[in-house]
């Protein structure tokens, strides 16, 4: 029988890494990713793992230690926020095109400036092309789950990616809700051992990691990097799999809610589908046909099927918890809608939204003003503007 | 040269291995294979080993940092290795004999 506990996003985070008890973790504190290290030395401390932690002096050692760690043959995890994800920036690059599974799990934090400590997805957004696969969490069960699954992803011989779990700062992170937790011997078994096939400390065969690669080989090596994003796809579907069966619990590449006969539907990542939900459950009493499609894999970024599944609908909001500043729209938007205009779905009106930015509270008022323009937009079918900012004082 | 854990071959690392065939992360799958590179076209100038002048004092060939100058089991030096050097003339520089020449190369 599962675990019925309840725990904070960051405690469910750290529990699942007490339960995967990785080798080597190396982390410095940033809030609002602080309580996860804090917690995992805890547990260290106690005994309940066997993980060698490292209490580096920066998130770049953060990273560069969990780089080598894993080249080294170990499983090695950490877990950051905003602007320490920001000083992980050149290693992040490093460790998906050497091809370590590192897992790291990420809370959303504005980017500085202005200095906030406050939540939107600009911290993960900007490492959107780091090679990093992404995934996104509503709460903390999926979280949890996530990070349960991560490992079996990045791990996998025809992956062998680092994996980003992602969920929202102090939303999330710090807000105490009812959880499953999964049995220790259970999660053993799902995570498995790391049985790398090259690695630095294997003395029957020495190998280099990360030499110069020049002009002659670097292409090829970013086209093979590419392939094991686009294998990543499958499994990332055959590992949820297996999760379901283990825990009952489903997950793909998004989640589909009360989107059947749906009109219109917003698209947003993390803890604002929570939100939506709601109001979508409260303007169905109205009759009205709304619905949510939440991203959870957002790198590999699931273009066939979002656009297969928004070509049903009349009006689409994406939502953007981060800003590009390019002129033209955040970035869930522009991945969006080029999926649609790639695979000819020209049907739909497609907004964006940018809302939320450092912290700014996200009502249900927010949203129901969002369904509110969806439905003006598929009854007089203007769209009026596409670029538009929600909550912000005008 | 191969791997003893797995396919790993030479091939791996030759100027036309496809993206399907090359080692993950540019792995090099076994040690010692500087070799295999000939670093020595980066050269703009070459030394050149005046063998009358040399009294085998051997000062040059441990001051080289590409392993360059080889030398034998007897214990004396043997001409430039040009596959690898690179032309940084060290070793004209340590000379006491003014043994080795350094001349542009064409």
């Amino acid at each position: 029988m599962a675990i019925r506990e309840r725990m904070s996003g960051n405690e469910a985070v750290a529990f699942a890494m007490k339960q995967i008890n990785p080798d080597v973790v190396a982390a410095f504190p940033i809030t609002p990713s602080t309580e996860i290290p804090q917690y995992f030395s805890t547990y260290v401390s106690n005994g309940e793992v066997d993980t060698e932690f490292i209490a580096v002096e920066s998130e770049h050692s953060a990273m560069s230690a969990c780089i080598g760690a894993q080249a080294a043959g170990g499983r090695a995890m950490t877990a950051t926020s905003a602007n320490g994800l920001a000083l992980m920036w050149e290693c992040l690059y490093i460790a998906a095109c050497s091809r370590l599974p590192i897992v790291m799990a990420v809370v959303n934090r504005t980017m500085s400036g202005p200095l906030n400590i406050h939540n939107d997805h600009s911290d993960s957004m900007g490492a959107r092309d780091s090679g990093w696969i992404q995934l996104y969490s509503e709460n903390n069960q999926e979280a949890y789950d996530n990070m349960l699954m991560a490992h079996r992803i990045a791990e996998h011989p025809s992956v062998m990616l680092p994996v980003m779990v992602c969920q929202d700062g102090f939303i999330t992170s710090h807000a105490v809700e009812n959880i499953e937790l999964v049995e220790d011997d259970k999660v053993k078994a799902f995570v498995g051992e790391y049985n790398p096939v090259h690695y630095l400390l294997n003395r029957d065969n020495p190998i280099s990691m990360g030499p110069l690669d020049h002009f002659t080989h670097t292409f090829e090596h970013k086209r093979q990097q590419a392939q094991a994003m686009m294998n990543a796809k499958n499994v990332i579907l055959e590992v949820a799999r297996e999760f379901e069966k283990l825990t009952g619990r489903k997950y793909g590449f998004f989640e589909e809610y009360r989107t059947e006969d749906a009109e219109t539907v917003i698209v947003v990542l993390n803890s604002t589908a929570g939100t939506v939900k709601y109001v979508v459950d409260q303007m169905r009493k109205e009759g009205k046909k709304v619905g949510l499609i939440k991203p959870r894999v957002y790198r590999p970024f699931p273009v066939d099927e979002i656009a297969s599944a928004l070509s049903r609908f009349k009006a689409i909001a994406v939502m953007d918890k981060a800003d590009s500043f390019n002129a033209a729209g955040g970035p869930l938007f522009t991945d969006v809608t080029s999926a649609m205009y790639a695979k000819s779905v020209f049907g739909p009106k497609v907004i964006n939204y940018i809302y939320g930015l450092g912290g700014r509270d996200v009502r249900t008022d927010d949203i129901e003003l969002v369904f509110n323009n969806l439905l003006k937009i598929v009854e007089t079918g203007e769209v009026g503007s596409v670029y538009n900012y929600l909550g912000v004082r005008e | 040269m191969s791997c003893k854990s797995c396919n790993l071959e030479r091939k791996e690392l030759s100027p036309d291995v496809t993206w399907k065939d090359i080692t993950e992360g540019g792995t090099i799958a076994d040690a010692g294979n500087a070799v295999l590179i000939k670093t020595g076209e980066w050269r703009s100038k070459r030394p050149v080993w005046l063998k009358d002048k040399c009294k085998q004092c051997l000062l040059c060939f441990p001051v080289c940092p590409d392993s360059s100058i080889p030398v034998n089991s007897e214990g004396n030096r043997e001409d430039f290795d040009y596959d690898h050097c690179k032309g940084c003339g060290i070793c004209v520089k340590v000379c006491p004999f003014k043994a080795i020449d350094f001349v542009d190369e064409g």
